[in-house]
């Protein structure tokens, strides 16, 4: 970050208690993790690209706390942050992720045949499905810590991904910065614009500068699969369309992936990735398999039922508005979608939403018809 | 001054490519950096640094981040310590001559703040002048500024301040009231003074990175009379405020320089100095405000003046500016206007003072004979 920790020696004339951050009334998974002995231990060290702790947990001594989420307080800089300041990201990933210990290894599955079902939930209920994931690609820093130059050869590296003989998918490109007003508009309109980020959560970790430079969207024609280019991560991978026809979302997310992987792969810079972390990501909630599996669902009466937050708990399952984070649900339609990103595969993960989802709108049903779902409640998963 | 091999700049922040990769796009900007920064100059200045690790990227990137301001001309760019005016003089000097009228590198600026040197200033109008008030900036040497400085060094300059300004005394004895200790009682009282200074808001602010640690030792400090008022580490590490309703801008201004000059006194005697230099004036975090830091100003009724076709013109010869009764980029209510010393640098404080002393007389002069319908043509000020 170009401000205040350029030089990180220079703090070092403070004393440990002089520089420790006042995390009193903070609220985050950082301020639970960083005692001053950690402070201590840790101030004086870089990773080989210049990142720092302070730049790590500015965010979180910013943003003292959120009133529905538990933060996470703490963001990577590159690659290496896991493993130079694991002292505290340790912590604090056992934290976020369930316990997940700094031994346990990660699986990936991306293989999409290995999810059972999931191409027959009810359209009458579930009105769409989606799966997003992020990628860094390996070489660079990450969106706290990166340069314009560096940015800039990310976006072209993935426009060259884009249309590759390899990709054989028609779509277009859209940097952010030389958009036009129609081309804008209709991607507000498809929901899939994504802004200059204004929650202080991001823009304390630094990730909006420079905006809009090298920042961009692709999407296919079909306007089913949609990359963004240099937003909270070098690349975020959606895939989705209407109805409850998850499996074939899957499908699309999987095959995309892959095929941008390869690419990638190509020019020299496969994905960050490693055998205890699985995706390394930005933000340390999205390690792991990154992928955040949901649909819209109709859940009128189900959500208003007292077992509502115990059923989701039990399926390993987390509700939002509509709009996303930190929405209000509108009209009983609420986002569904996994709780968990590290420990467990894609494909788990998928098929936690499919089969939880299914179940849900059979309990909905149920309840419909006036009867009890009590039968119905899941074990924990 | 560093000057970082390429190897060094591996580990710099935001320098690793070539320059031509990392040159920021400044086609859709319009402030005082984009109109200085070429790509020479880029490649020129980016290996370097100031003792403390400051470099071009922290200089410019607020600039970047805001191509540019509908209202306002913005700077574009901040100083993270003293040694920053010096270390990137290429591209800051000509910055600082744009803003401030031709200032040229060879110029010296010239102190002045003894309020016996101004002349009258006690007798505007209470029925047009509603309050008076002064304003500057300090930064103290041996610290980084704002945009760079660490929680460690904010806080010895929070400790310092309160050493300080507690050894006040008589109409200057006050009470310091740090932001993240405030109760709601205390809170409300100074938002109703209007003395409570909040979170920057502005992305001209947070980009720069001013805002970091929030509110870790910000402060505000004001004498019991509540007509002297200090910042501690906003936008700089002391903003000094002097006011009062009416039109005594002459009191104002006494309690102004004694109570300054009290305070550096205060400030020397625990062995730390203002950052001050004879070509620069006292050196703040924006380029803008250096010299006298001094913005100088009313809260006037103008209703008939300020629809005057002449109204712009009049301000630009008397060397005022005009802003909205809630500061800048707001609008005037009910014709009242805060008209204040456009210049900071290369005039002294009395000067700015005695322009502003001058020019709003003689404003009221010409909205009193425009109330009588009267032509004001033979009032119009020769160019200052």
């Amino acid at each position: 970050m170009p401000f205040g920790n350029t030089h990180n020696n220079f703090k070092l004339n403070y004393k440990v208690e002089e520089e420790f951050p006042d995390l009193s009334k903070h609220n985050n998974h950082m301020a639970k993790v960083l005692t001053k002995e950690i402070y201590g231990k840790l101030r004086d060290k870089q990773t080989p690209s210049g990142y720092t702790l302070d730049d790590v947990i500015q965010t979180g001594v910013d943003n003292p706390g959120h009133p529905f989420i538990m933060t996470v307080g703490c963001v990577a800089g590159d690659e290496e942050s896991y493993e130079v300041f694991k002292d505290l990201l340790d912590p604090v990933i056992s934290d976020r992720h369930g316990g997940y210990k700094a031994t346990d290894k990660h699986k990936t599955d991306l293989n999409f045949e290995n999810l059972k079902g999931g191409d027959d939930l009810d359209p009458n209920y579930v009105l769409s499905s989606r799966v997003r994931t992020g990628r860094s690609i390996k070489g660079f820093t990450l969106p706290p810590h990166n340069s314009r130059g560096e940015r800039r050869l990310i976006e072209k590296l993935s426009v060259e991904a884009m249309h590759s003989p390899g990709w054989r998918v028609q779509g277009k490109v859209l940097p952010l910065k030389s958009m036009t007003d129609a081309e804008q508009e209709q991607l507000i309109a498809d929901h899939f614009l994504f802004d200059k980020p204004v929650s202080p959560l991001l823009t304390c970790a630094g990730m909006a500068r420079d905006w809009p430079d090298a920042r961009g969207i692709w999407h296919n024609d079909n306007k089913t699969f949609l990359v963004w280019v240099n937003e909270e991560d070098h690349l975020r991978v959606i895939s989705m369309q209407k109805g409850g026809n998850m499996r074939e979302v899957f499908r699309r997310f999987c095959t995309g992936l892959q095929r941008i992987e390869e690419i990638f792969k190509k020019h020299n810079h496969g994905f960050m990735w490693n055998e205890h972390l699985g995706y390394i990501l930005t933000c340390p909630s999205n390690l792991g398999t990154g992928l955040r599996g949901g649909v819209h669902v109709k859940l009128p009466k189900l959500s208003t039922h007292p077992k509502f937050e115990e059923i989701l708990t039990r399926l390993r399952l987390q509700k939002r508005g509509t709009g996303g984070v930190d929405t209000a649900s509108v009209g009983g339609v609420f986002d569904i979608s996994n709780a968990d990103r590290l420990g467990s595969s894609e494909v788990y993960q998928v098929q936690l939403v499919v089969d939880g989802v299914k179940l849900m709108v059979e309990m909905e049903k149920k309840l419909e018809k006036g009867e009890a779902i009590d039968s119905m409640i899941p074990a924990q998963k | 001054m560093f000057v970082f091999s390429s190897k060094d700049l591996l580990q710099l922040n935001l320098t690793r490519m070539s320059a031509e990769e990392e040159y920021p796009d400044l086609s859709q900007h319009n402030n005082h950096m984009a109109k200085f920064l070429t790509l020479d100059m880029y490649k020129e200045l980016r290996g370097r640094a100031t003792s403390s690790g400051f470099t071009l990227e922290g200089l410019i990137q607020t600039g970047v981040d805001n191509p540019g301001h509908p209202f306002i001309m913005t700077v574009g760019c901040v100083a993270g310590d003293e040694e920053t005016y010096e270390v990137f003089k290429e591209l800051l000097d000509p910055v600082i001559e744009d803003r401030h009228g031709g200032y040229k590198p060879s110029d010296k600026h010239k102190t002045d703040l003894n309020p016996a040197n101004l002349k009258g200033g006690d007798d505007l109008d209470p029925n047009y002048v509603l309050s008076s008030r002064v304003r500057t900036g300090r930064s103290i040497r041996g610290f980084c500024l704002p945009p760079h400085c660490s929680r460690g060094e904010r806080r010895a300059v929070e400790k310092l301040s309160i050493e300080a300004l507690d050894s006040l005394s008589g109409d200057l004895k006050g009470k310091y009231y740090a932001l993240k200790n405030m109760t709601d009682a205390e809170q409300q009282q100074l938002i109703d003074d209007h003395f409570l200074f909040d979170k920057p808001v502005s992305p001209l602010l947070l980009a720069s990175g001013m805002a970091r640690d929030w509110p870790d030792a910000r402060g505000i400090w004001h004498n019991d009379n509540k007509t002297f008022l200090v910042w501690v580490n906003e936008e700089d590490h002391l903003r000094v405020i002097s006011m009062q309703k009416g039109g005594n801008m002459k009191e104002v201004f006494n309690r102004f320089c004694t109570g300054l000059t009290k305070i550096e006194t205060l400030f020397k005697d625990r062995g730390h100095a203002f950052m001050w230099n004879e070509h620069l004036g006292y050196v703040l975090t924006c380029p803008s405000n250096l010299g006298t830091g001094l913005r100088a100003g009313v809260h006037v009724k103008l209703p008939n003046m300020s629809k005057h076709a002449k109204f712009e013109e009049v301000l630009k010869r008397l060397r005022l500016q005009k802003r909205g009764t809630g500061g800048v980029d707001t609008a005037a209510v009910g014709g009242v206007f805060d008209i204040s010393n456009a210049d900071r640098l290369g005039f002294s404080e009395v000067e700015l003072v005695q322009m502003v002393v001058d020019g709003v007389r003689l404003l009221v002069d010409m909205e009193k004979k425009l109330e009588k319908g009267q032509s004001i043509d033979d009032l119009m000020p020769a160019q200052k």
